[in-house]
C-alpha cells in the first residue's frame, strides 16, 4: 500500500514538474513568436491566449470568405452608436473635405491623408461579411485602399508589431497585430456597394478587418499609430475593448 | 441498499457457511467509474453550466434567429425569443433594455469551451485506449437484438427502479443516450460554434459553408444547446430516480455505497 502510494506520489510529482516546466517553455515560446495577446492577464487570460495563439498559428495568411454579388445584403445595418460629436458634424457639413487621417508612430514619413488622397491610391474591393459579437451579420461590398499600401507609403518600420487606430469619436480605439495590418483584406474603407461609405456604416473612412468581429472595424478613423509597445496606450490592454470587458482579439 | 451496506462486514474466510450468498457486487475491487471518467465528468459539468449561462446572456443581446448566411434586425427572423434584449436597437416590444453582460459572458464562454474541448480530448483518448467506450458504452451484440432492446425500453418506460447489479453498468437506453451525447451532440455543438468564428472559418471555410451559412450555424448551435439542456434534465432526473446519493457517490468517489470499493 505504502509502496504504491509512494510510487504514485513520485510519478505525480514528476508529471506535475514536467507539466509546469512545459508550460514555462510554452509561455516563453509564445511570447517570442508574438502569440500572447495584450489582454492575457486576468481571469480569462487563458482562454484569450489559447484563442489568439492557435489562430495565429492556423490563420496567419488565410483569407476571409468572399461572396458573390448576388449575396450582398439588401439593407446593410447601420448599428447604433453614441450621438456624433460636434467635431464630426463640422467635418460632415463640409462634406469631409477637411477630414484628415494622420499616420504616425514608427514610420519614416508621418503623413496626414485627405479622403481624396486615399481615393487616389489603387482601389480594392471585397464582398465580405460583417459579423457583430451580438450575433447578427450582413454581407456588403467594401471599397477602399489596403492598409498595407498606406503603411508602405509612410514607411512603417519593420520592428513595428501593432497598428493602433483611433476614431474621431472619444474613447473609441482599437489595435491589431501586423499579421492583420498587412493582410490583403484589411482596408481603410471609404466606399460600400459602389457608393461613398454611409455615415451610419462608418463613413467617411472605416477600418475593415474581416477576419475579426464588427467591433474591431472601428468607424470614423482619423488617426493611426504604428508601434511596438501597446502598453503605452490607454490602460495597456491593447485597445478600448478590454477596458470595457471585451476581448482584444475578436477573431474568436 | 441494505444488502450492499451489510456487504462491507464479512470477509470471505470469516463468513459462516450458513450465511446467505452475497451479491456479486461485494467482490468488486475496482471503482464504479474510473478516476479519469469522474474528473472529466465534473470538469465538463462545470464548463457546460458556464457555457449555458453565458450562451444565454449572449442570446439576450440579439434574441432573434435566422437561416442562411446573414440576418439583422432589418431582415425577417426564422423565430424570435420573446424576452427583452440588452441592446436598444432590437425591437422586442418591452420598452426595456437589459444590462449588457456580453463582455465577461463571451470571455467565460470561450474559456469554458477551450477547457471543455481539451477535457473532451483527454476523455476521448482515454476512452479509446482504456476500452471504456467499448466495454462501458457500446451495447453488446445481444443487447442490440430487438427483443432485448424493447425489453430494456419497456423496463425504462415503466420507471422500474434499477436493481443492485445494474448500478455497476449502464443499461441499453443509457448507453445509446451517452453515445449520442458524446459522439453526436458534443461534436455538433463544437462544429457549429467554430463555424461562427470569422478567424477559424477563414482557414477552414467548409466549417460554415457545409452548414449553409453563418446564421444557420448560430441557429443550429442554439438548438443543439437546447438538446444538451434537455439531456441534462433527464440525466439529473434519472440520477435522482435511481438513487441520488449512491449515484453521486459513485461519480465522486467511485464507490457505489460506503466501503464497497476494495482499495
Amino acid at each position: 500500500m505504502t509502496d504504491i502510494s509512494r510510487r504514485k506520489l513520485i510519478t505525480t510529482g514528476l508529471a506535475a514538474a514536467a507539466g509546469v516546466s512545459g508550460l514555462g517553455v510554452a509561455a516563453h515560446l509564445a511570447k517570442k513568436y508574438g502569440l500572447v495577446p495584450p489582454d492575457h492577464g486576468g481571469l480569462y487570460g487563458l482562454g484569450e491566449t489559447l484563442t489568439y495563439a492557435s489562430q495565429r498559428l492556423l490563420t496567419r495568411h488565410s483569407l476571409a470568405r468572399e461572396f458573390s454579388r448576388s449575396q450582398i445584403s439588401e439593407r446593410p445595418l447601420p448599428n447604433e452608436i453614441a450621438p456624433l460629436s460636434d467635431a464630426f458634424k463640422r467635418l460632415q457639413a463640409g462634406r469631409f473635405a477637411d477630414w484628415r487621417l494622420t499616420v504616425d508612430g514608427m514610420v519614416e514619413r508621418p503623413t496626414a491623408f485627405s479622403i481624396d488622397q486615399l481615393k487616389s491610391y489603387p482601389s480594392r474591393s471585397q464582398i465580405t461579411e460583417l459579423a457583430c459579437e451580438e450575433g447578427w451579420s450582413y454581407v456588403a461590398e467594401w471599397n477602399g485602399v489596403p492598409l498595407s499600401h498606406v503603411l508602405d507609403l509612410v514607411g512603417a518600420h519593420p520592428q513595428a508589431t501593432h497598428v493602433v487606430y483611433f476614431s474621431i469619436e472619444p474613447d473609441w480605439w482599437e489595435s491589431m497585430d501586423m499579421a492583420d495590418a498587412l493582410h490583403p483584406q484589411t482596408f481603410l474603407t471609404y466606399g460600400m456597394n459602389g457608393n461613398d461609405l454611409p455615415v451610419g456604416n462608418g463613413g467617411p473612412v472605416r477600418i475593415r478587418v474581416p477576419r475579426q468581429l464588427g467591433y474591431k472595424n472601428v468607424k470614423f478613423i482619423t488617426h493611426l499609430t504604428v508601434t511596438n509597445d501597446l502598453k503605452k496606450f490607454g490602460k495597456g490592454l491593447g485597445s478600448a475593448s478590454p477596458e470595457g470587458g471585451y476581448a482584444w482579439y475578436a477573431g474568436i | 441498499m441494505s444488502t450492499l451496506e451489510s456487504a462491507q462486514v464479512p470477509l470471505a474466510d470469516s463468513v459462516p457457511s450458513s450465511a446467505p450468498v452475497l451479491p456479486v457486487t461485494t467482490a468488486r475491487t475496482t471503482p464504479r467509474h474510473s478516476a479519469l471518467v469522474r474528473i472529466t465528468h465534473w470538469i465538463t459539468t462545470l464548463c457546460f453550466l458556464a457555457l449555458l449561462v453565458t450562451g444565454g446572456e449572449i442570446v439576450v443581446s440579439h434574441p432573434r434567429f435566422y437561416w442562411g448566411e446573414t440576418g439583422t434586425i432589418l431582415t425577417k427572423p426564422l423565430f424570435k425569443i420573446p424576452i427583452p434584449s440588452s441592446r436598444s436597437l432590437v425591437p422586442t416590444g418591452y420598452g426595456y433594455v437589459m444590462p449588457d453582460q456580453n463582455g465577461w459572458s463571451r470571455a467565460l464562454h470561450f474559456q469554458s469551451a477551450w477547457i471543455a474541448v481539451l477535457t473532451g480530448l483527454l476523455y476521448g483518448i482515454y476512452g479509446v485506449f482504456s476500452g471504456h467506450f467499448r466495454k462501458d458504452l457500446l451495447p453488446s451484440k445481444t443487447d442490440l437484438s430487438w427483443r432485448s432492446f424493447s425489453a430494456a425500453l419497456r423496463h425504462h418506460m415503466l420507471f422500474k427502479r434499477p436493481d443492485e447489479e445494474e448500478a455497476w453498468s449502464y443499461n441499453l437506453p443509457q448507453r445509446i443516450t451517452y453515445l449520442f451525447v458524446v459522439f453526436v451532440l458534443f461534436p455538433l455543438v463544437i462544429w457549429t460554434g467554430l463555424a461562427m468564428s470569422p478567424g477559424f472559418v477563414s482557414a477552414f471555410p467548409a466549417t460554415v459553408t457545409l452548414l449553409g451559412g453563418r446564421q444557420t450555424a448560430r441557429t443550429l448551435h442554439f438548438f443543439i444547446s437546447i438538446a444538451l439542456l434537455l439531456f441534462l434534465f433527464v440525466h439529473v432526473g434519472m440520477v435522482c430516480f435511481a438513487g441520488f446519493r449512491s449515484r453521486m457517490r459513485a461519480m465522486i468517489t467511485g464507490r457505489i455505497s460506503p466501503g464497497t470499493e476494495g482499495q
